[in-house]
């Protein structure tokens, strides 16, 4: 049985390590400091954390002015606050100006679960990644989040990063991660068709190849953790060698990773492609597995995709 | 005390303000001059009395910071970082064409002197409270003040931000409100009542006071008394009059909220800004 954590336990720790490491570091949240947990900060540094109060647009500004004052901001909520009710905030305060702030949000996709639908955020990767000088990342694990968070102290910029609330199975637990902003991963070579997936997918992905296998197709399974810049060397090459494409997100088919693969192939190497995600609509609550099935966000739903896909080539 | 003669001096540099004013919307052909001109005398004061700022050195860490949250008032601002030293007058005429710094609504990365960029109402004060948090967190003692408009302080964004400083104690914050009385659709409190303004900012814990926002004496004083207040931030309700300095705009505030002079325009209130005597200012 693979471990599971939750990828923003890691974050409310990782935040801590920064934090020690570097006085620059400014952490603010929007009432949700237990569930994003930047509380973990919060009780180390309480001097340099600001819980904002149910007030997100506040929040965004507020950490473009203080990263405009040389602060290292990381501001968090769930991801439909951070993305949605923020979003000129993040555009001009964070976006146009370049100011170095990372939106690291939780609860993204629909498995935020029994909250319902206004809390799903299954939308924000389509209106993040369509603002300049934004970077999008969604990583798939907690070890892949550590490496994540850490390059983020690093990375000079705006950045939009989005975690999950439930906990996750470790992919990156014995494999050896050398994590880099914007490089893809290949986590399988394969021949048949190639499965690009963020997040949580990327476990559903693996699991999906697996079961392909049996079947004797062989699966190439990317992560592509960076959703804005992407790695399209790396998907033209993998989409070159297979000949076919899915994508599988915890997001809406519309505008996210799909609709970023899909804007690459279309340009370079197009090849027959599908997306699985959720099919432009909006959750509801339920436990989290319930969800997945309901919404179509399983390793059955990637095995029916992949199967589909491969009969469209020529 | 501050002297007859320093008064005189800034009086004369709003002036000026004004002149530059008209002359780069009406090169541009474009802009907002009426909240322009009714924030002259407010920024002369500011720029040419107040900051600590150094036009040589626009990224001196001790500088006191200057948030132009009406964002669209850019022109009244540009003025003032121009007369100041921070680029060349004559670059004003640029206003809004391709390629300038002087972009339509203030940019922090294509001109040094402006610390944030704002055009989307609402925004300016959040971010001005993070400036003064900044300064407590590194125990500097630098000077933060934003100006609103009144017609802004409809976005619920701003109330946010007040709450904000008065949660936090913000003392190293002013915010100054250009209460000109219009906004684009009609008179503010025809759209959306303000009233009571100054009670609201009370009622959120800020220390408020009120002056004639063309009143150059009464603004110095006014912003010295809010500098010693502690423990709370201040706002100062400016009266203003959306267009101030040229009778036609002054006359109908409705229709120079972005709309530039014409070159008859310019020429008819550059005459009546630039006849002003010594003795009259």
């Amino acid at each position: 049985m693979t471990e599971k954590i939750a990828t923003r336990d890691i974050y409310g720790k990782t935040l801590v390590e920064l934090g020690k490491a570097d006085p620059h570091i400014v952490v603010l949240d929007a009432d949700l400091a237990g569930s994003t947990k930047t509380v973990d900060f919060a009780k180390v540094f309480p001097e340099r954390f600001f819980d904002m109060g149910i007030a997100e647009q506040d929040m965004i500004s507020t950490a473009a002015g203080l990263a405009a004052c040389g602060k290292i901001v990381f501001a968090s909520t769930f991801a439909v606050f951070g993305s949605g009710r923020a979003w000129d905030q993040v555009r001009m305060s964070v976006a146009y100006t370049r100011l170095n702030v990372k939106i690291v949000v939780t609860h993204g996709g629909i498995t935020t679960g029994e909250d319902g639908a206004s809390h799903q955020a299954n939308e924000d990767i389509a209106i993040m990644r369509a603002l300049p000088n934004m970077t999008v990342i969604v990583p798939a694990d907690a070890v892949q989040t550590t490496q994540v968070i850490r390059a983020a102290a690093k990375f000079y910029g705006p950045m939009y990063i989005r975690l999950s609330r439930a906990k996750t199975e470790v992919i990156y637990g014995d494999r050896d991660l050398d994590y880099q902003i914007g490089r893809g991963i290949v986590l399988r070579e394969g021949d048949d068709v190639t499965i690009f997936a963020a997040g949580i997918m990327v476990a559903q992905a693996l699991e999906a190849a697996e079961r392909l296998q049996t079947e004797g197709i062989s699966c190439e399974v990317i992560d592509l953790h960076t959703i804005k810049p992407l790695d399209k060397e790396l998907i033209i090459r993998s989409a070159e060698k297979t000949g076919a494409v899915i994508t599988a997100e915890e997001h809406s088919i519309i505008g996210g990773l799909g609709g970023a693969v899909a804007e690459v192939l279309v340009e370079n190497c197009c090849v027959p492609m599908a997306r699985v995600g959720i099919r432009d609509t909006f959750g509801e609550s339920g436990k989290p597995d319930e969800l997945l099935v309901k919404y179509g966000l399983t390793p059955k739903d990637i095995v029916f995709a992949a199967q589909n896909v491969i009969k469209r080539k020529r | 005390m501050t002297s007859q003669e320093k008064i005189h001096e800034i009086t004369a540099i709003a002036n000026k303000l004004r002149q530059h004013i008209i002359a780069m919307t009406c090169a541009a052909a474009s802009g907002h001059p009426g909240g322009s001109l009714s924030a002259a005398d407010i920024v002369a004061v500011i720029y040419f009395y107040l900051l600590r700022h150094k036009p040589a050195d626009p990224g001196w860490v001790d500088r006191d910071r200057f948030v132009m949250s009406k964002g669209h008032a850019a022109p009244v601002l540009y003025a003032a970082l121009a007369e100041a030293g921070y680029f060349p007058i004559d670059y004003l005429k640029t206003l809004r064409r391709i390629g300038s710094s002087l972009q339509g609504h203030v940019d922090m990365l294509s001109l040094p002197g402006i610390e944030m960029s704002t055009g989307s109402l609402g925004q300016g004060l959040s971010a001005a409270n993070g400036m003064a948090l900044a300064a407590r967190l590194d125990k500097k003692n630098y000077h933060v003040y934003c100006l609103l408009g009144d017609g802004e302080c409809q976005e619920g964004q701003v109330w946010e931000a007040a709450m904000t400083s008065a949660h936090h104690h913000l003392d190293n914050l002013t915010a100054i409100v250009d209460r000109n009385q219009y906004q684009i659709d009609g008179k503010v409190n025809d759209i959306k009542n303000l009233e009571p303004f100054a009670d609201k900012w009370r009622a959120f814990g800020w220390q408020v006071f009120s002056c004639n926002g063309h009143d150059v004496k009464a603004l110095i004083e006014t912003l010295e008394k809010a500098a010693k207040i502690k423990n709370k931030p201040s706002v100062i309700i400016a009266d203003t009059v959306k267009g101030k300095g040229v009778s036609f705009m002054e006359e109908r505030p409705l229709d120079y909220h972005g709309k530039a002079p014409s070159k008859e325009e310019e020429q008819a209130a550059l005459a009546q800004l630039c006849q002003l005597k010594d003795f009259e200012i």
